[in-house]
């Protein structure tokens, strides 16, 4: 079995295709929608990278992000965050709280890809 | 130099303009050619019969030449000045207004398109960086784009993929094509808006302001029996009152409105105004009406009455604003925070403890205001139960050349020139613009 991503994403057809192209590549990707429990889903998965929207029902990306870097068991998790919001001062929130990687909507496949490759296992894919 | 002084410069300017020597004109008017001259260097004096003759003389109106026009001249130029003009002679600025009163003029007007126009910047910056459905309608608009982006590049860069995996993105693409065109449409239904800044209205709340404003926050059909018939007639099919939410609202402050008329009669205001003038003190004690209530009939005075623009802002315990009702030189925020240095907010953490404090925003024309605020419980007040506090803060405009100390304060953060300020919350976008 690949590496596990736990992919925490609202819109449906970004975690359809964002899940398909990281299970081509071998990762076992779980998915999660909302912001409310992402925290404990995370706990209980114990994923090797989370992929982490801003924008979630419930909660935000950031308070989440917060919270795991405050758990013992997650914080030096690998977190890419993803967010239509590019501004300089949500780039600014997201590393002051901790995140690995940071990564505006849109973005193509070839970066998601090669940013849980470098996050999770150096350069190299999981096989 | 005395701003009389003026007089003398502007007489000299406009014989000078008539090529008209001193001694004739001293000569019709029935002076020396010396006192003329004494007059003309601002070192006599000058008025009633002389400067009736004299503006005779010139083919010129008196009040051109006499201080009320010169004093509201140099007023704006001083204005001017303090707005940033560090480099000023403003110890000249009456013989400036005097000697080149045309230069002086422009100067003014374009003090007044700039200030305009930096109005213009915050409202358009505050609505980029704070508009909710601006926010909403861009992240709907760059989640659609990430979408389409993902799924056609798969469909793309995927030749082998499987035909149920094909038709389920094309369907996702369709489905989002569809999501964005709507939320394309939407966005720029909205910004076609935008050309007219004050009247275009993005929340329930402002939608509530504007039906206010066009009222001048007074409603004459509600100050003498009405009847809830009244309010609904007078909120029905108005335009203004786009959205259920905005109508609401409006529902309850005319309600409102209703109560405070009522306890409050329009009558016995205009009688203890009379008396004690705008002091919310004085009034609040010989009406005995609590200072939030009296606030809100202040701030609905009719403008027959005469008592200039009273200025009104209302927040929960939040912080958030709940009301406004803006006068002009002291803007308030359409979204986000406003500044925390108003004692808007320090009321709030001294519940029931009136404040009086002379204000006066930075970069703002120097415009000088006295505001009153204080906080107070409403709804039910029982044991047992939390109390919810609201604060309110009245600004009243100062007239100018009042000398005393005033707080400096500013509209909020992002749209504050005020670099050195310890409360500051976020860069301003204007320390370095303008």
């Amino acid at each position: 079995m690949g590496k596990r991503v736990l992919l925490i994403e609202d819109e449906p057809n970004i975690i359809e295709a964002i899940s398909f192209i990281l299970s081509r590549d071998g990762w076992d990707v779980d998915t999660h929608a909302n912001g409310i429990d992402a925290v404990d889903k995370v706990i209980a998965r114990q994923p090797d990278l989370v992929i982490l929207d801003v924008m979630l029902p419930g909660r935000s990306g950031f308070d989440i992000l917060r919270d795991l870097r405050a758990h013992d068991g997650t914080a030096a998790l690998p977190v890419l965050m993803l967010t239509a919001r590019g501004q300089t001062k949500d780039r600014e929130t997201a590393k002051a709280l901790g995140v690995s990687r940071f990564m505006t909507k849109p973005f193509s496949n070839a970066e998601v890809l090669e940013s849980v490759r470098s996050l999770a296992n150096g350069v190299e894919a999981p096989q | 130099m005395s701003r009389s002084a003026l007089t003398g410069s502007r007489i000299r300017e406009r014989r000078s303009m008539m090529e008209m020597r001193q001694a004739d004109l001293a000569r019709h008017v029935g002076i020396s050619a010396s006192y003329l001259n004494l007059i003309e260097h601002n070192r006599r004096r000058i008025g009633g019969k002389l400067l009736m003759d004299i503006a005779s003389a010139l083919q010129i109106e008196p009040a051109a030449l006499s201080e009320g026009a010169e004093a509201h001249l140099v007023a704006r130029l001083r204005e001017a000045a303090a707005d940033g003009g560090k480099r000023t002679e403003i110890e000249r600025v009456d013989e400036f207004a005097g000697r080149f009163p045309g230069w002086a003029e422009l100067v003014v007007e374009k003090q007044r398109r700039i200030a305009a126009l930096e109005r213009t910047v915050e409202v358009l910056t505050d609505r980029l960086t704070h508009d909710p459905f601006l926010s909403a309608a861009l992240h709907d608009i760059l989640t659609a784009v990430a979408s389409i982006r993902s799924t056609s590049s798969i469909l793309v860069e995927t030749p082998e993929l499987e035909p149920e995996w094909r038709g389920r993105f094309q369907r996702n693409i369709n489905e989002d094509s569809q999501r964005l065109s709507e939320a394309s449409r939407s966005l720029v239904s909205y910004l076609d808006g935008v050309d007219d800044i004050d009247a275009s209205s993005t929340s329930p709340q402002e939608e509530l302001e504007a039906f206010l404003a066009t009222h001048d926050f007074h409603f004459p059909d509600l100050e003498e029996s009405p009847t809830e018939e009244t309010i609904n007639q007078l909120i029905n099919g108005v335009d203004l009152l786009r959205s259920t939410s905005a109508q609401a609202l409006a529902v309850s402050h005319l309600t409102q409105y209703v109560q405070d008329a009522q306890r409050l009669p329009l009558t016995r205001l205009r009688s203890v105004l009379g008396t004690y003038g705008l002091d919310p003190s004085a009034l609040a004690a010989n009406t005995g009406v609590d200072l939030p209530l009296l606030f809100r009939r202040l701030a609905a005075l009719p403008k027959e009455l005469e008592y200039g623009p009273i200025g009104l802002v209302v927040c929960d315990a939040s912080g958030t604003l709940i009301f406004r009702k803006q006068i002009e030189g002291f803007p308030l925020p359409r979204f986000g925070a406003a500044c925390p240095l108003w004692p808007l907010f320090r009321a709030l953490s001294q519940p029931m403890m009136p404040l009086m404090m002379d204000l006066t925003q930075a970069g703002r024309g120097a415009g000088h205001f006295r505001s009153y605020s204080i906080a107070q419980a409403v709804g039910d007040v029982s044991f047992g139960k939390s109390m919810r506090f609201e604060a309110s803060m009245l600004v009243i405009p100062e007239e100018a050349g009042v000398e005393k100390d005033y707080e400096l304060v500013g509209v909020s953060c992002r749209i504050c020139p005020s670099a050195t300020c310890g409360a500051r919350r976020e860069p301003s976008i204007l320390a370095e613009g303008f």
